[in-house]
Order: structure tokens, then C-alpha cells, then sequence
């Protein structure tokens, strides 16, 4: 899931439940989640990224 | 804030007789009485329980049969951990009315070597904050000056050793849970190795994380209450010298943002162990701008976890704050907690490396200085920092990590608000940092 898809459902839900002021966390939390998944030990299934995790 | 007497200053003195527990205790009463309506640092008072103890004390003192320096010494306890037959609230109104139905292993063991356990401190509620403006019993209130917070989450713990309501104090550090309070508060916080302190019988916020570690006086008293509720003997520290020790500073993301007042005390303090025979050398965690990030994956999920079915029951009884906190961690997927998991083990293993070769390192405990009250954001040159992050980021990486971590004081801002140094030191060599930390110490007191 994209992070854009993820924040949207989580705030759409937010609502629903009557949380408005999470909405607003939740805005940054995905701010955090996208610094997350930039760090250079995440690697994929495509492979290209093994070789940099051995070298670390 | 006149200096108080530390364990090691009174044990000898209770054992000659020269002093009761009994009076000890009566004492810390008394400041609770005369300081607790304005600075809010305890949920529950012991007395009865408190007073009963202490004179069972002196009798087993008086027939010869010491326990040792812990002995009719009036400690707390923050209220996240058991003791039998009064409740642990963790700050939330959602408990209450529960009642431990008996001793975490932590308390039992102070209670065996004789400690008198005067009551229960306030923290931010279930420690899920650095403030403790979010407590079911209203916010407690920083000593050296009441319009600001004592830090957290184990504030209530920090104010009542600096402002005499008992000598010593049990708390818990997630992410700094204890050196950011003592750093606000101007005492010693010691957090162990992570499970050195068993923390059953602890209301947990992320298990994997969490530490029971004592708050204190002085570094010497931080290592009698460990030896103790670590289920040894308590034994003096040997002191050592700081002649040939090797600090490495952590630089970058940890010196990057401090107010100018911590940073020019803590670069002082650094001085003048130099100048006390250290070595200095300077390090960095190539992935340091990943703490916050990972621990937070970490945590709101581990929180969120615990939470759950009171979330959905009860959401009213937390305070609107955490709730709102709780309720985001509910929201972190999977896949994310596995990146913080992976990110975990490369910041420990940055850690170790920046470990090799020297005896510790050193890094302020806390950016900025006690931040007022209700306050979101705070000046740091000339820029606004975000209160939660900045009160975070130097304690952080010792909780994902597990490495020992101390933090003591080290000067104070022009208004006399207190600053803290911070060592953190190798893994099964929690001995050996406070041997260190209290060389550190003795270098960075006030000229007699």
C-alpha cells in the first residue's frame, strides 16, 4: 500500500469514528513512516538493493 | 535548593543508631504534606504502612540485625509498579480502583533490605509522555520552578528526591522516562541495561523497551539501589580515576539542536573532564536521523497492542492526549514495524561500533531545559522545536539499543534550571559505568 493510500484510509476512518484531532496525527505519523521507509536497510523483492545490505 | 543527604551519607548513621528510620520517615512525610499540593509529585501516600516500617526498622537496627545501607531509608516508587494491597494507577483514571495483589519482584526486593516505602509517584498517564501534563491527577510541577514541566514520564519520582519527600526513587525509562526527569529535576537516573531490573509487576508501554532503574541523589546511591533491585547485595562503588579513560562524544543529530545553555554546559562539562585526564574523542551514529522514527514504529504499536480492548471499552477514562496517542499506534502497519525492527538493529550495532575503543560516551540527557508548561514547541536557535521530539532524541537510542545509559547533573541555565549529562556505557558493564559516572561526578562537583 502506498503511503498516500494509507493516510488517506486512516483519516477517512478517523472520521467515521468520530476523531477528527487523529486525523491530525495521523498526517504526522505518515511524515515519519516515509522518513522509515527511505532508510537504506530496507530492501525489495526486485533484489536490486542486496548488495547494499551486505556491505553495511 | 539546598543539597539533601544522600543514602551513603545516612546508612552508616542509621546503623550506629545516631539516626531513626522513624525520623527519616516523619521528615519525608512532612514534605509531602508541606510540597505535594503545589508540586503533585505523589498519587498515593503510604504513611500508616510507611510509619509501621520504619519503626520495625529501627527495632531490627537497635537488636543488631542491619539489613544494610538501604535499610530505613524512606523510598517511592512511580505508580506504574506493584506494591501489594495499594493501587497502581499508572496515572489513568482507567485504574483507578485497581489494587496490586502483590509485589513487583523490584519491590519486593526493596522491601527485603529494608527500604521504607512512603507512596507512589505521578507520571505522564501509562508513561506515554515526556511532560506529565496528561496525568488522570493533574500535571506535576517542575521544583526549581512550578510553571514548568519536571519532564516525564517518571516526574513525580525526580521531584520528590530533589525536594526531600523521600531519598531515593524507583522509576521506568521507554525512551528516557527517567534520565529526562532527573535531567529537569537536577538528579542522578540511572537506566540499566535493558531486563538487568526485572520489570514484572511493571505496567508496561513497550516491552521490548522498557527499563526499571533507580533515581537518586548521587551516583553512589544510584548504584546501592541497583545492586539491590537487581536482587544483589548492596556494596560501595569503587571509585576510579578519570586519568587515561576514553569518552567518545556523540556528535551530529545529538549536538545539532540543543538550547545554547545546555550546550554550553555540557561542552563544559566536557572540558573539564579533559582536563581531569580523560581522553575525548568524538563519534557519530551514521543513521542517527532514524531514532525518532524507528522508536516511535515501535512503541505506538507495542502501546497499541496493550491497549487495545480498554481503547475500545473505555476510550472516555484516558486522558484525550494519550488516548488520541493510542489510538495512532492502531493505525501503524506491519510492514512499518519490520522496518523499525530492522532499523532497531542497525542503530544497535552503530552503537556498539561507536563503543569500540572507549569507555563511554557522552551526549547531553536532555536538549533543552525544562519546558513550560502546556507548551508545544520551544526556541533552539532560532527555530521552533517540537517539546516531544526535543525531549526525546538524546535518551532514545539507549532504549532501542539496551545499552546502560546514566544521566547526572552538569550545571544549570542563567534561571537556574537544571542541565544533565548523559554516559552511556557498554552492555554487561552497567558496574562499570557507574565506577565511571561517579569519577564524572566527583570532576564536575563545585569546588569545596
Amino acid at each position: 500500500m502506498t503511503l498516500e493510500q494509507w493516510l488517506e484510509d486512516a483519516r477517512m476512518d478517523a472520521f467515521r469514528r468520530k476523531l477528527p484531532e487523529l486525523a491530525e496525527l495521523l498526517e504526522g505519523l505518515a511524515k515519519s513512516t516515509a522518513v522509515l521507509r527511505e532508510a537504506d536497510w530496507n530492501d525489495d523483492a526486485s533484489g536490486c538493493k542486496e548488495g547494499e545490505e551486505e556491505s553495511k | 535548593m539546598a543539597d539533601q543527604p544522600t543514602i551513603a551519607d545516612l546508612a552508616p548513621r542509621i546503623a550506629r543508631g545516631e539516626i531513626r528510620s522513624e525520623k527519616l520517615t516523619e521528615d519525608a512525610l512532612a514534605a509531602i504534606a508541606k510540597l505535594n499540593p503545589q508540586l503533585n509529585a505523589f498519587i498515593t501516600v503510604t504513611a500508616d504502612q510507611a510509619l509501621a516500617s520504619a519503626r520495625h526498622a529501627d527495632k531490627e537496627i537497635a537488636a543488631g540485625r542491619s539489613r544494610g545501607p538501604l535499610h530505613g531509608i524512606p523510598i517511592s516508587l512511580k505508580d506504574l509498579i506493584d506494591m501489594e494491597g495499594v493501587p497502581t494507577t499508572a496515572a489513568s483514571r482507567l485504574r483507578a480502583h485497581h489494587i496490586a495483589r502483590r509485589d513487583a519482584p523490584v519491590t519486593a526486593r526493596l522491601r527485603e533490605a529494608g527500604a521504607v516505602l512512603v507512596g507512589k509517584t505521578n507520571l505522564h498517564e501509562f508513561a506515554f509522555g515526556t511532560t506529565t501534563e496528561d496525568s488522570g491527577w493533574g500535571p506535576a510541577r517542575n521544583p526549581f520552578d512550578a510553571t514548568r514541566s519536571a519532564g516525564g514520564s517518571s516526574s513525580g519520582s525526580a521531584i520528590a528526591v530533589k525536594t526531600g519527600m523521600s531519598i531515593a526513587s524507583v522509576g521506568t525509562d521507554t525512551g528516557g522516562s527517567i534520565r529526562i526527569p532527573a535531567a529537569a529535576c537536577g538528579v542522578v537516573g540511572l537506566k540499566p541495561e535493558w531486563e538487568e531490573i526485572s520489570s514484572a509487576g511493571v505496567v508496561p508501554l513497550s516491552r521490548q523497551l522498557d527499563h526499571v532503574g533507580p533515581i537518586t541523589r548521587s551516583v553512589e546511591d544510584a548504584a546501592l539501589m541497583f545492586d539491590v533491585m537487581r536482587g544483589k547485595p548492596a556494596a560501595a562503588t569503587e571509585t576510579t580515576t578519570l586519568w587515561g579513560k576514553r569518552f567518545a562524544v556523540l556528535g551530529g543529530y545529538f549536538l545539532d539542536r540543543l538550547d545554547e545553555h545546555v550546550e554550553s554546559n555540557v561542552l563544559a562539562a566536557i572540558e573539564r573532564l579533559r582536563n581531569a585526564g580523560a581522553t575525548i574523542n568524538e563519534a557519530t551514529l551514521p543513521h542517527a536521523a532514524y531514532v525518532a522514527p524507528v522508536y516511535l514504529h515501535l512503541v505506538l504499536a507495542d502501546a497499541a497492542a496493550y491497549h487495545a480492548t480498554m481503547l475500545h471499552e473505555r476510550s472516555a477514562a484516558y486522558t484525550p492526549n494519550v488516548r488520541l496517542r493510542l489510538e495512532m499506534g492502531r493505525y501503524v502497519l506491519a510492514e512499518d514495524y519490520v522496518r523499525a525492527l530492522r532499523g532497531r538493529a542497525v542503530l544497535t550495532r552503530e552503537i556498539e561500533l561507536a563503543l569500540d575503543g572507549v569507555d563511554a560516551l557522552l551526549l547531553p540527557a536532555l536538549a533543552i531545559p525544562a519546558p513550560p508548561l502546556g507548551a508545544a514547541a520551544v526556541p533552539v536557535k532560532g527555530g521552533q522545536e517540537p517539546v516531544r521530539s526535543a525531549m526525546l532524541r538524546c535518551t532514545q537510542p539507549f532504549n532501542l539499543s539496551g545499552h546502560p545509559a546514566i544521566s547526572l547533573p552538569c550545571g544549570s541555565t542563567p534561571t537556574g534550571l537544571p542541565v544533565g549529562l548523559q554516559i552511556a556505557g557498554r552492555r554487561r558493564g552497567t558496574s562499570d559505568l557507574l565506577r565511571l559516572a561517579r569519577a564524572v561526578e566527583a570532576a564536575l562537583a563545585p569546588p569545596a
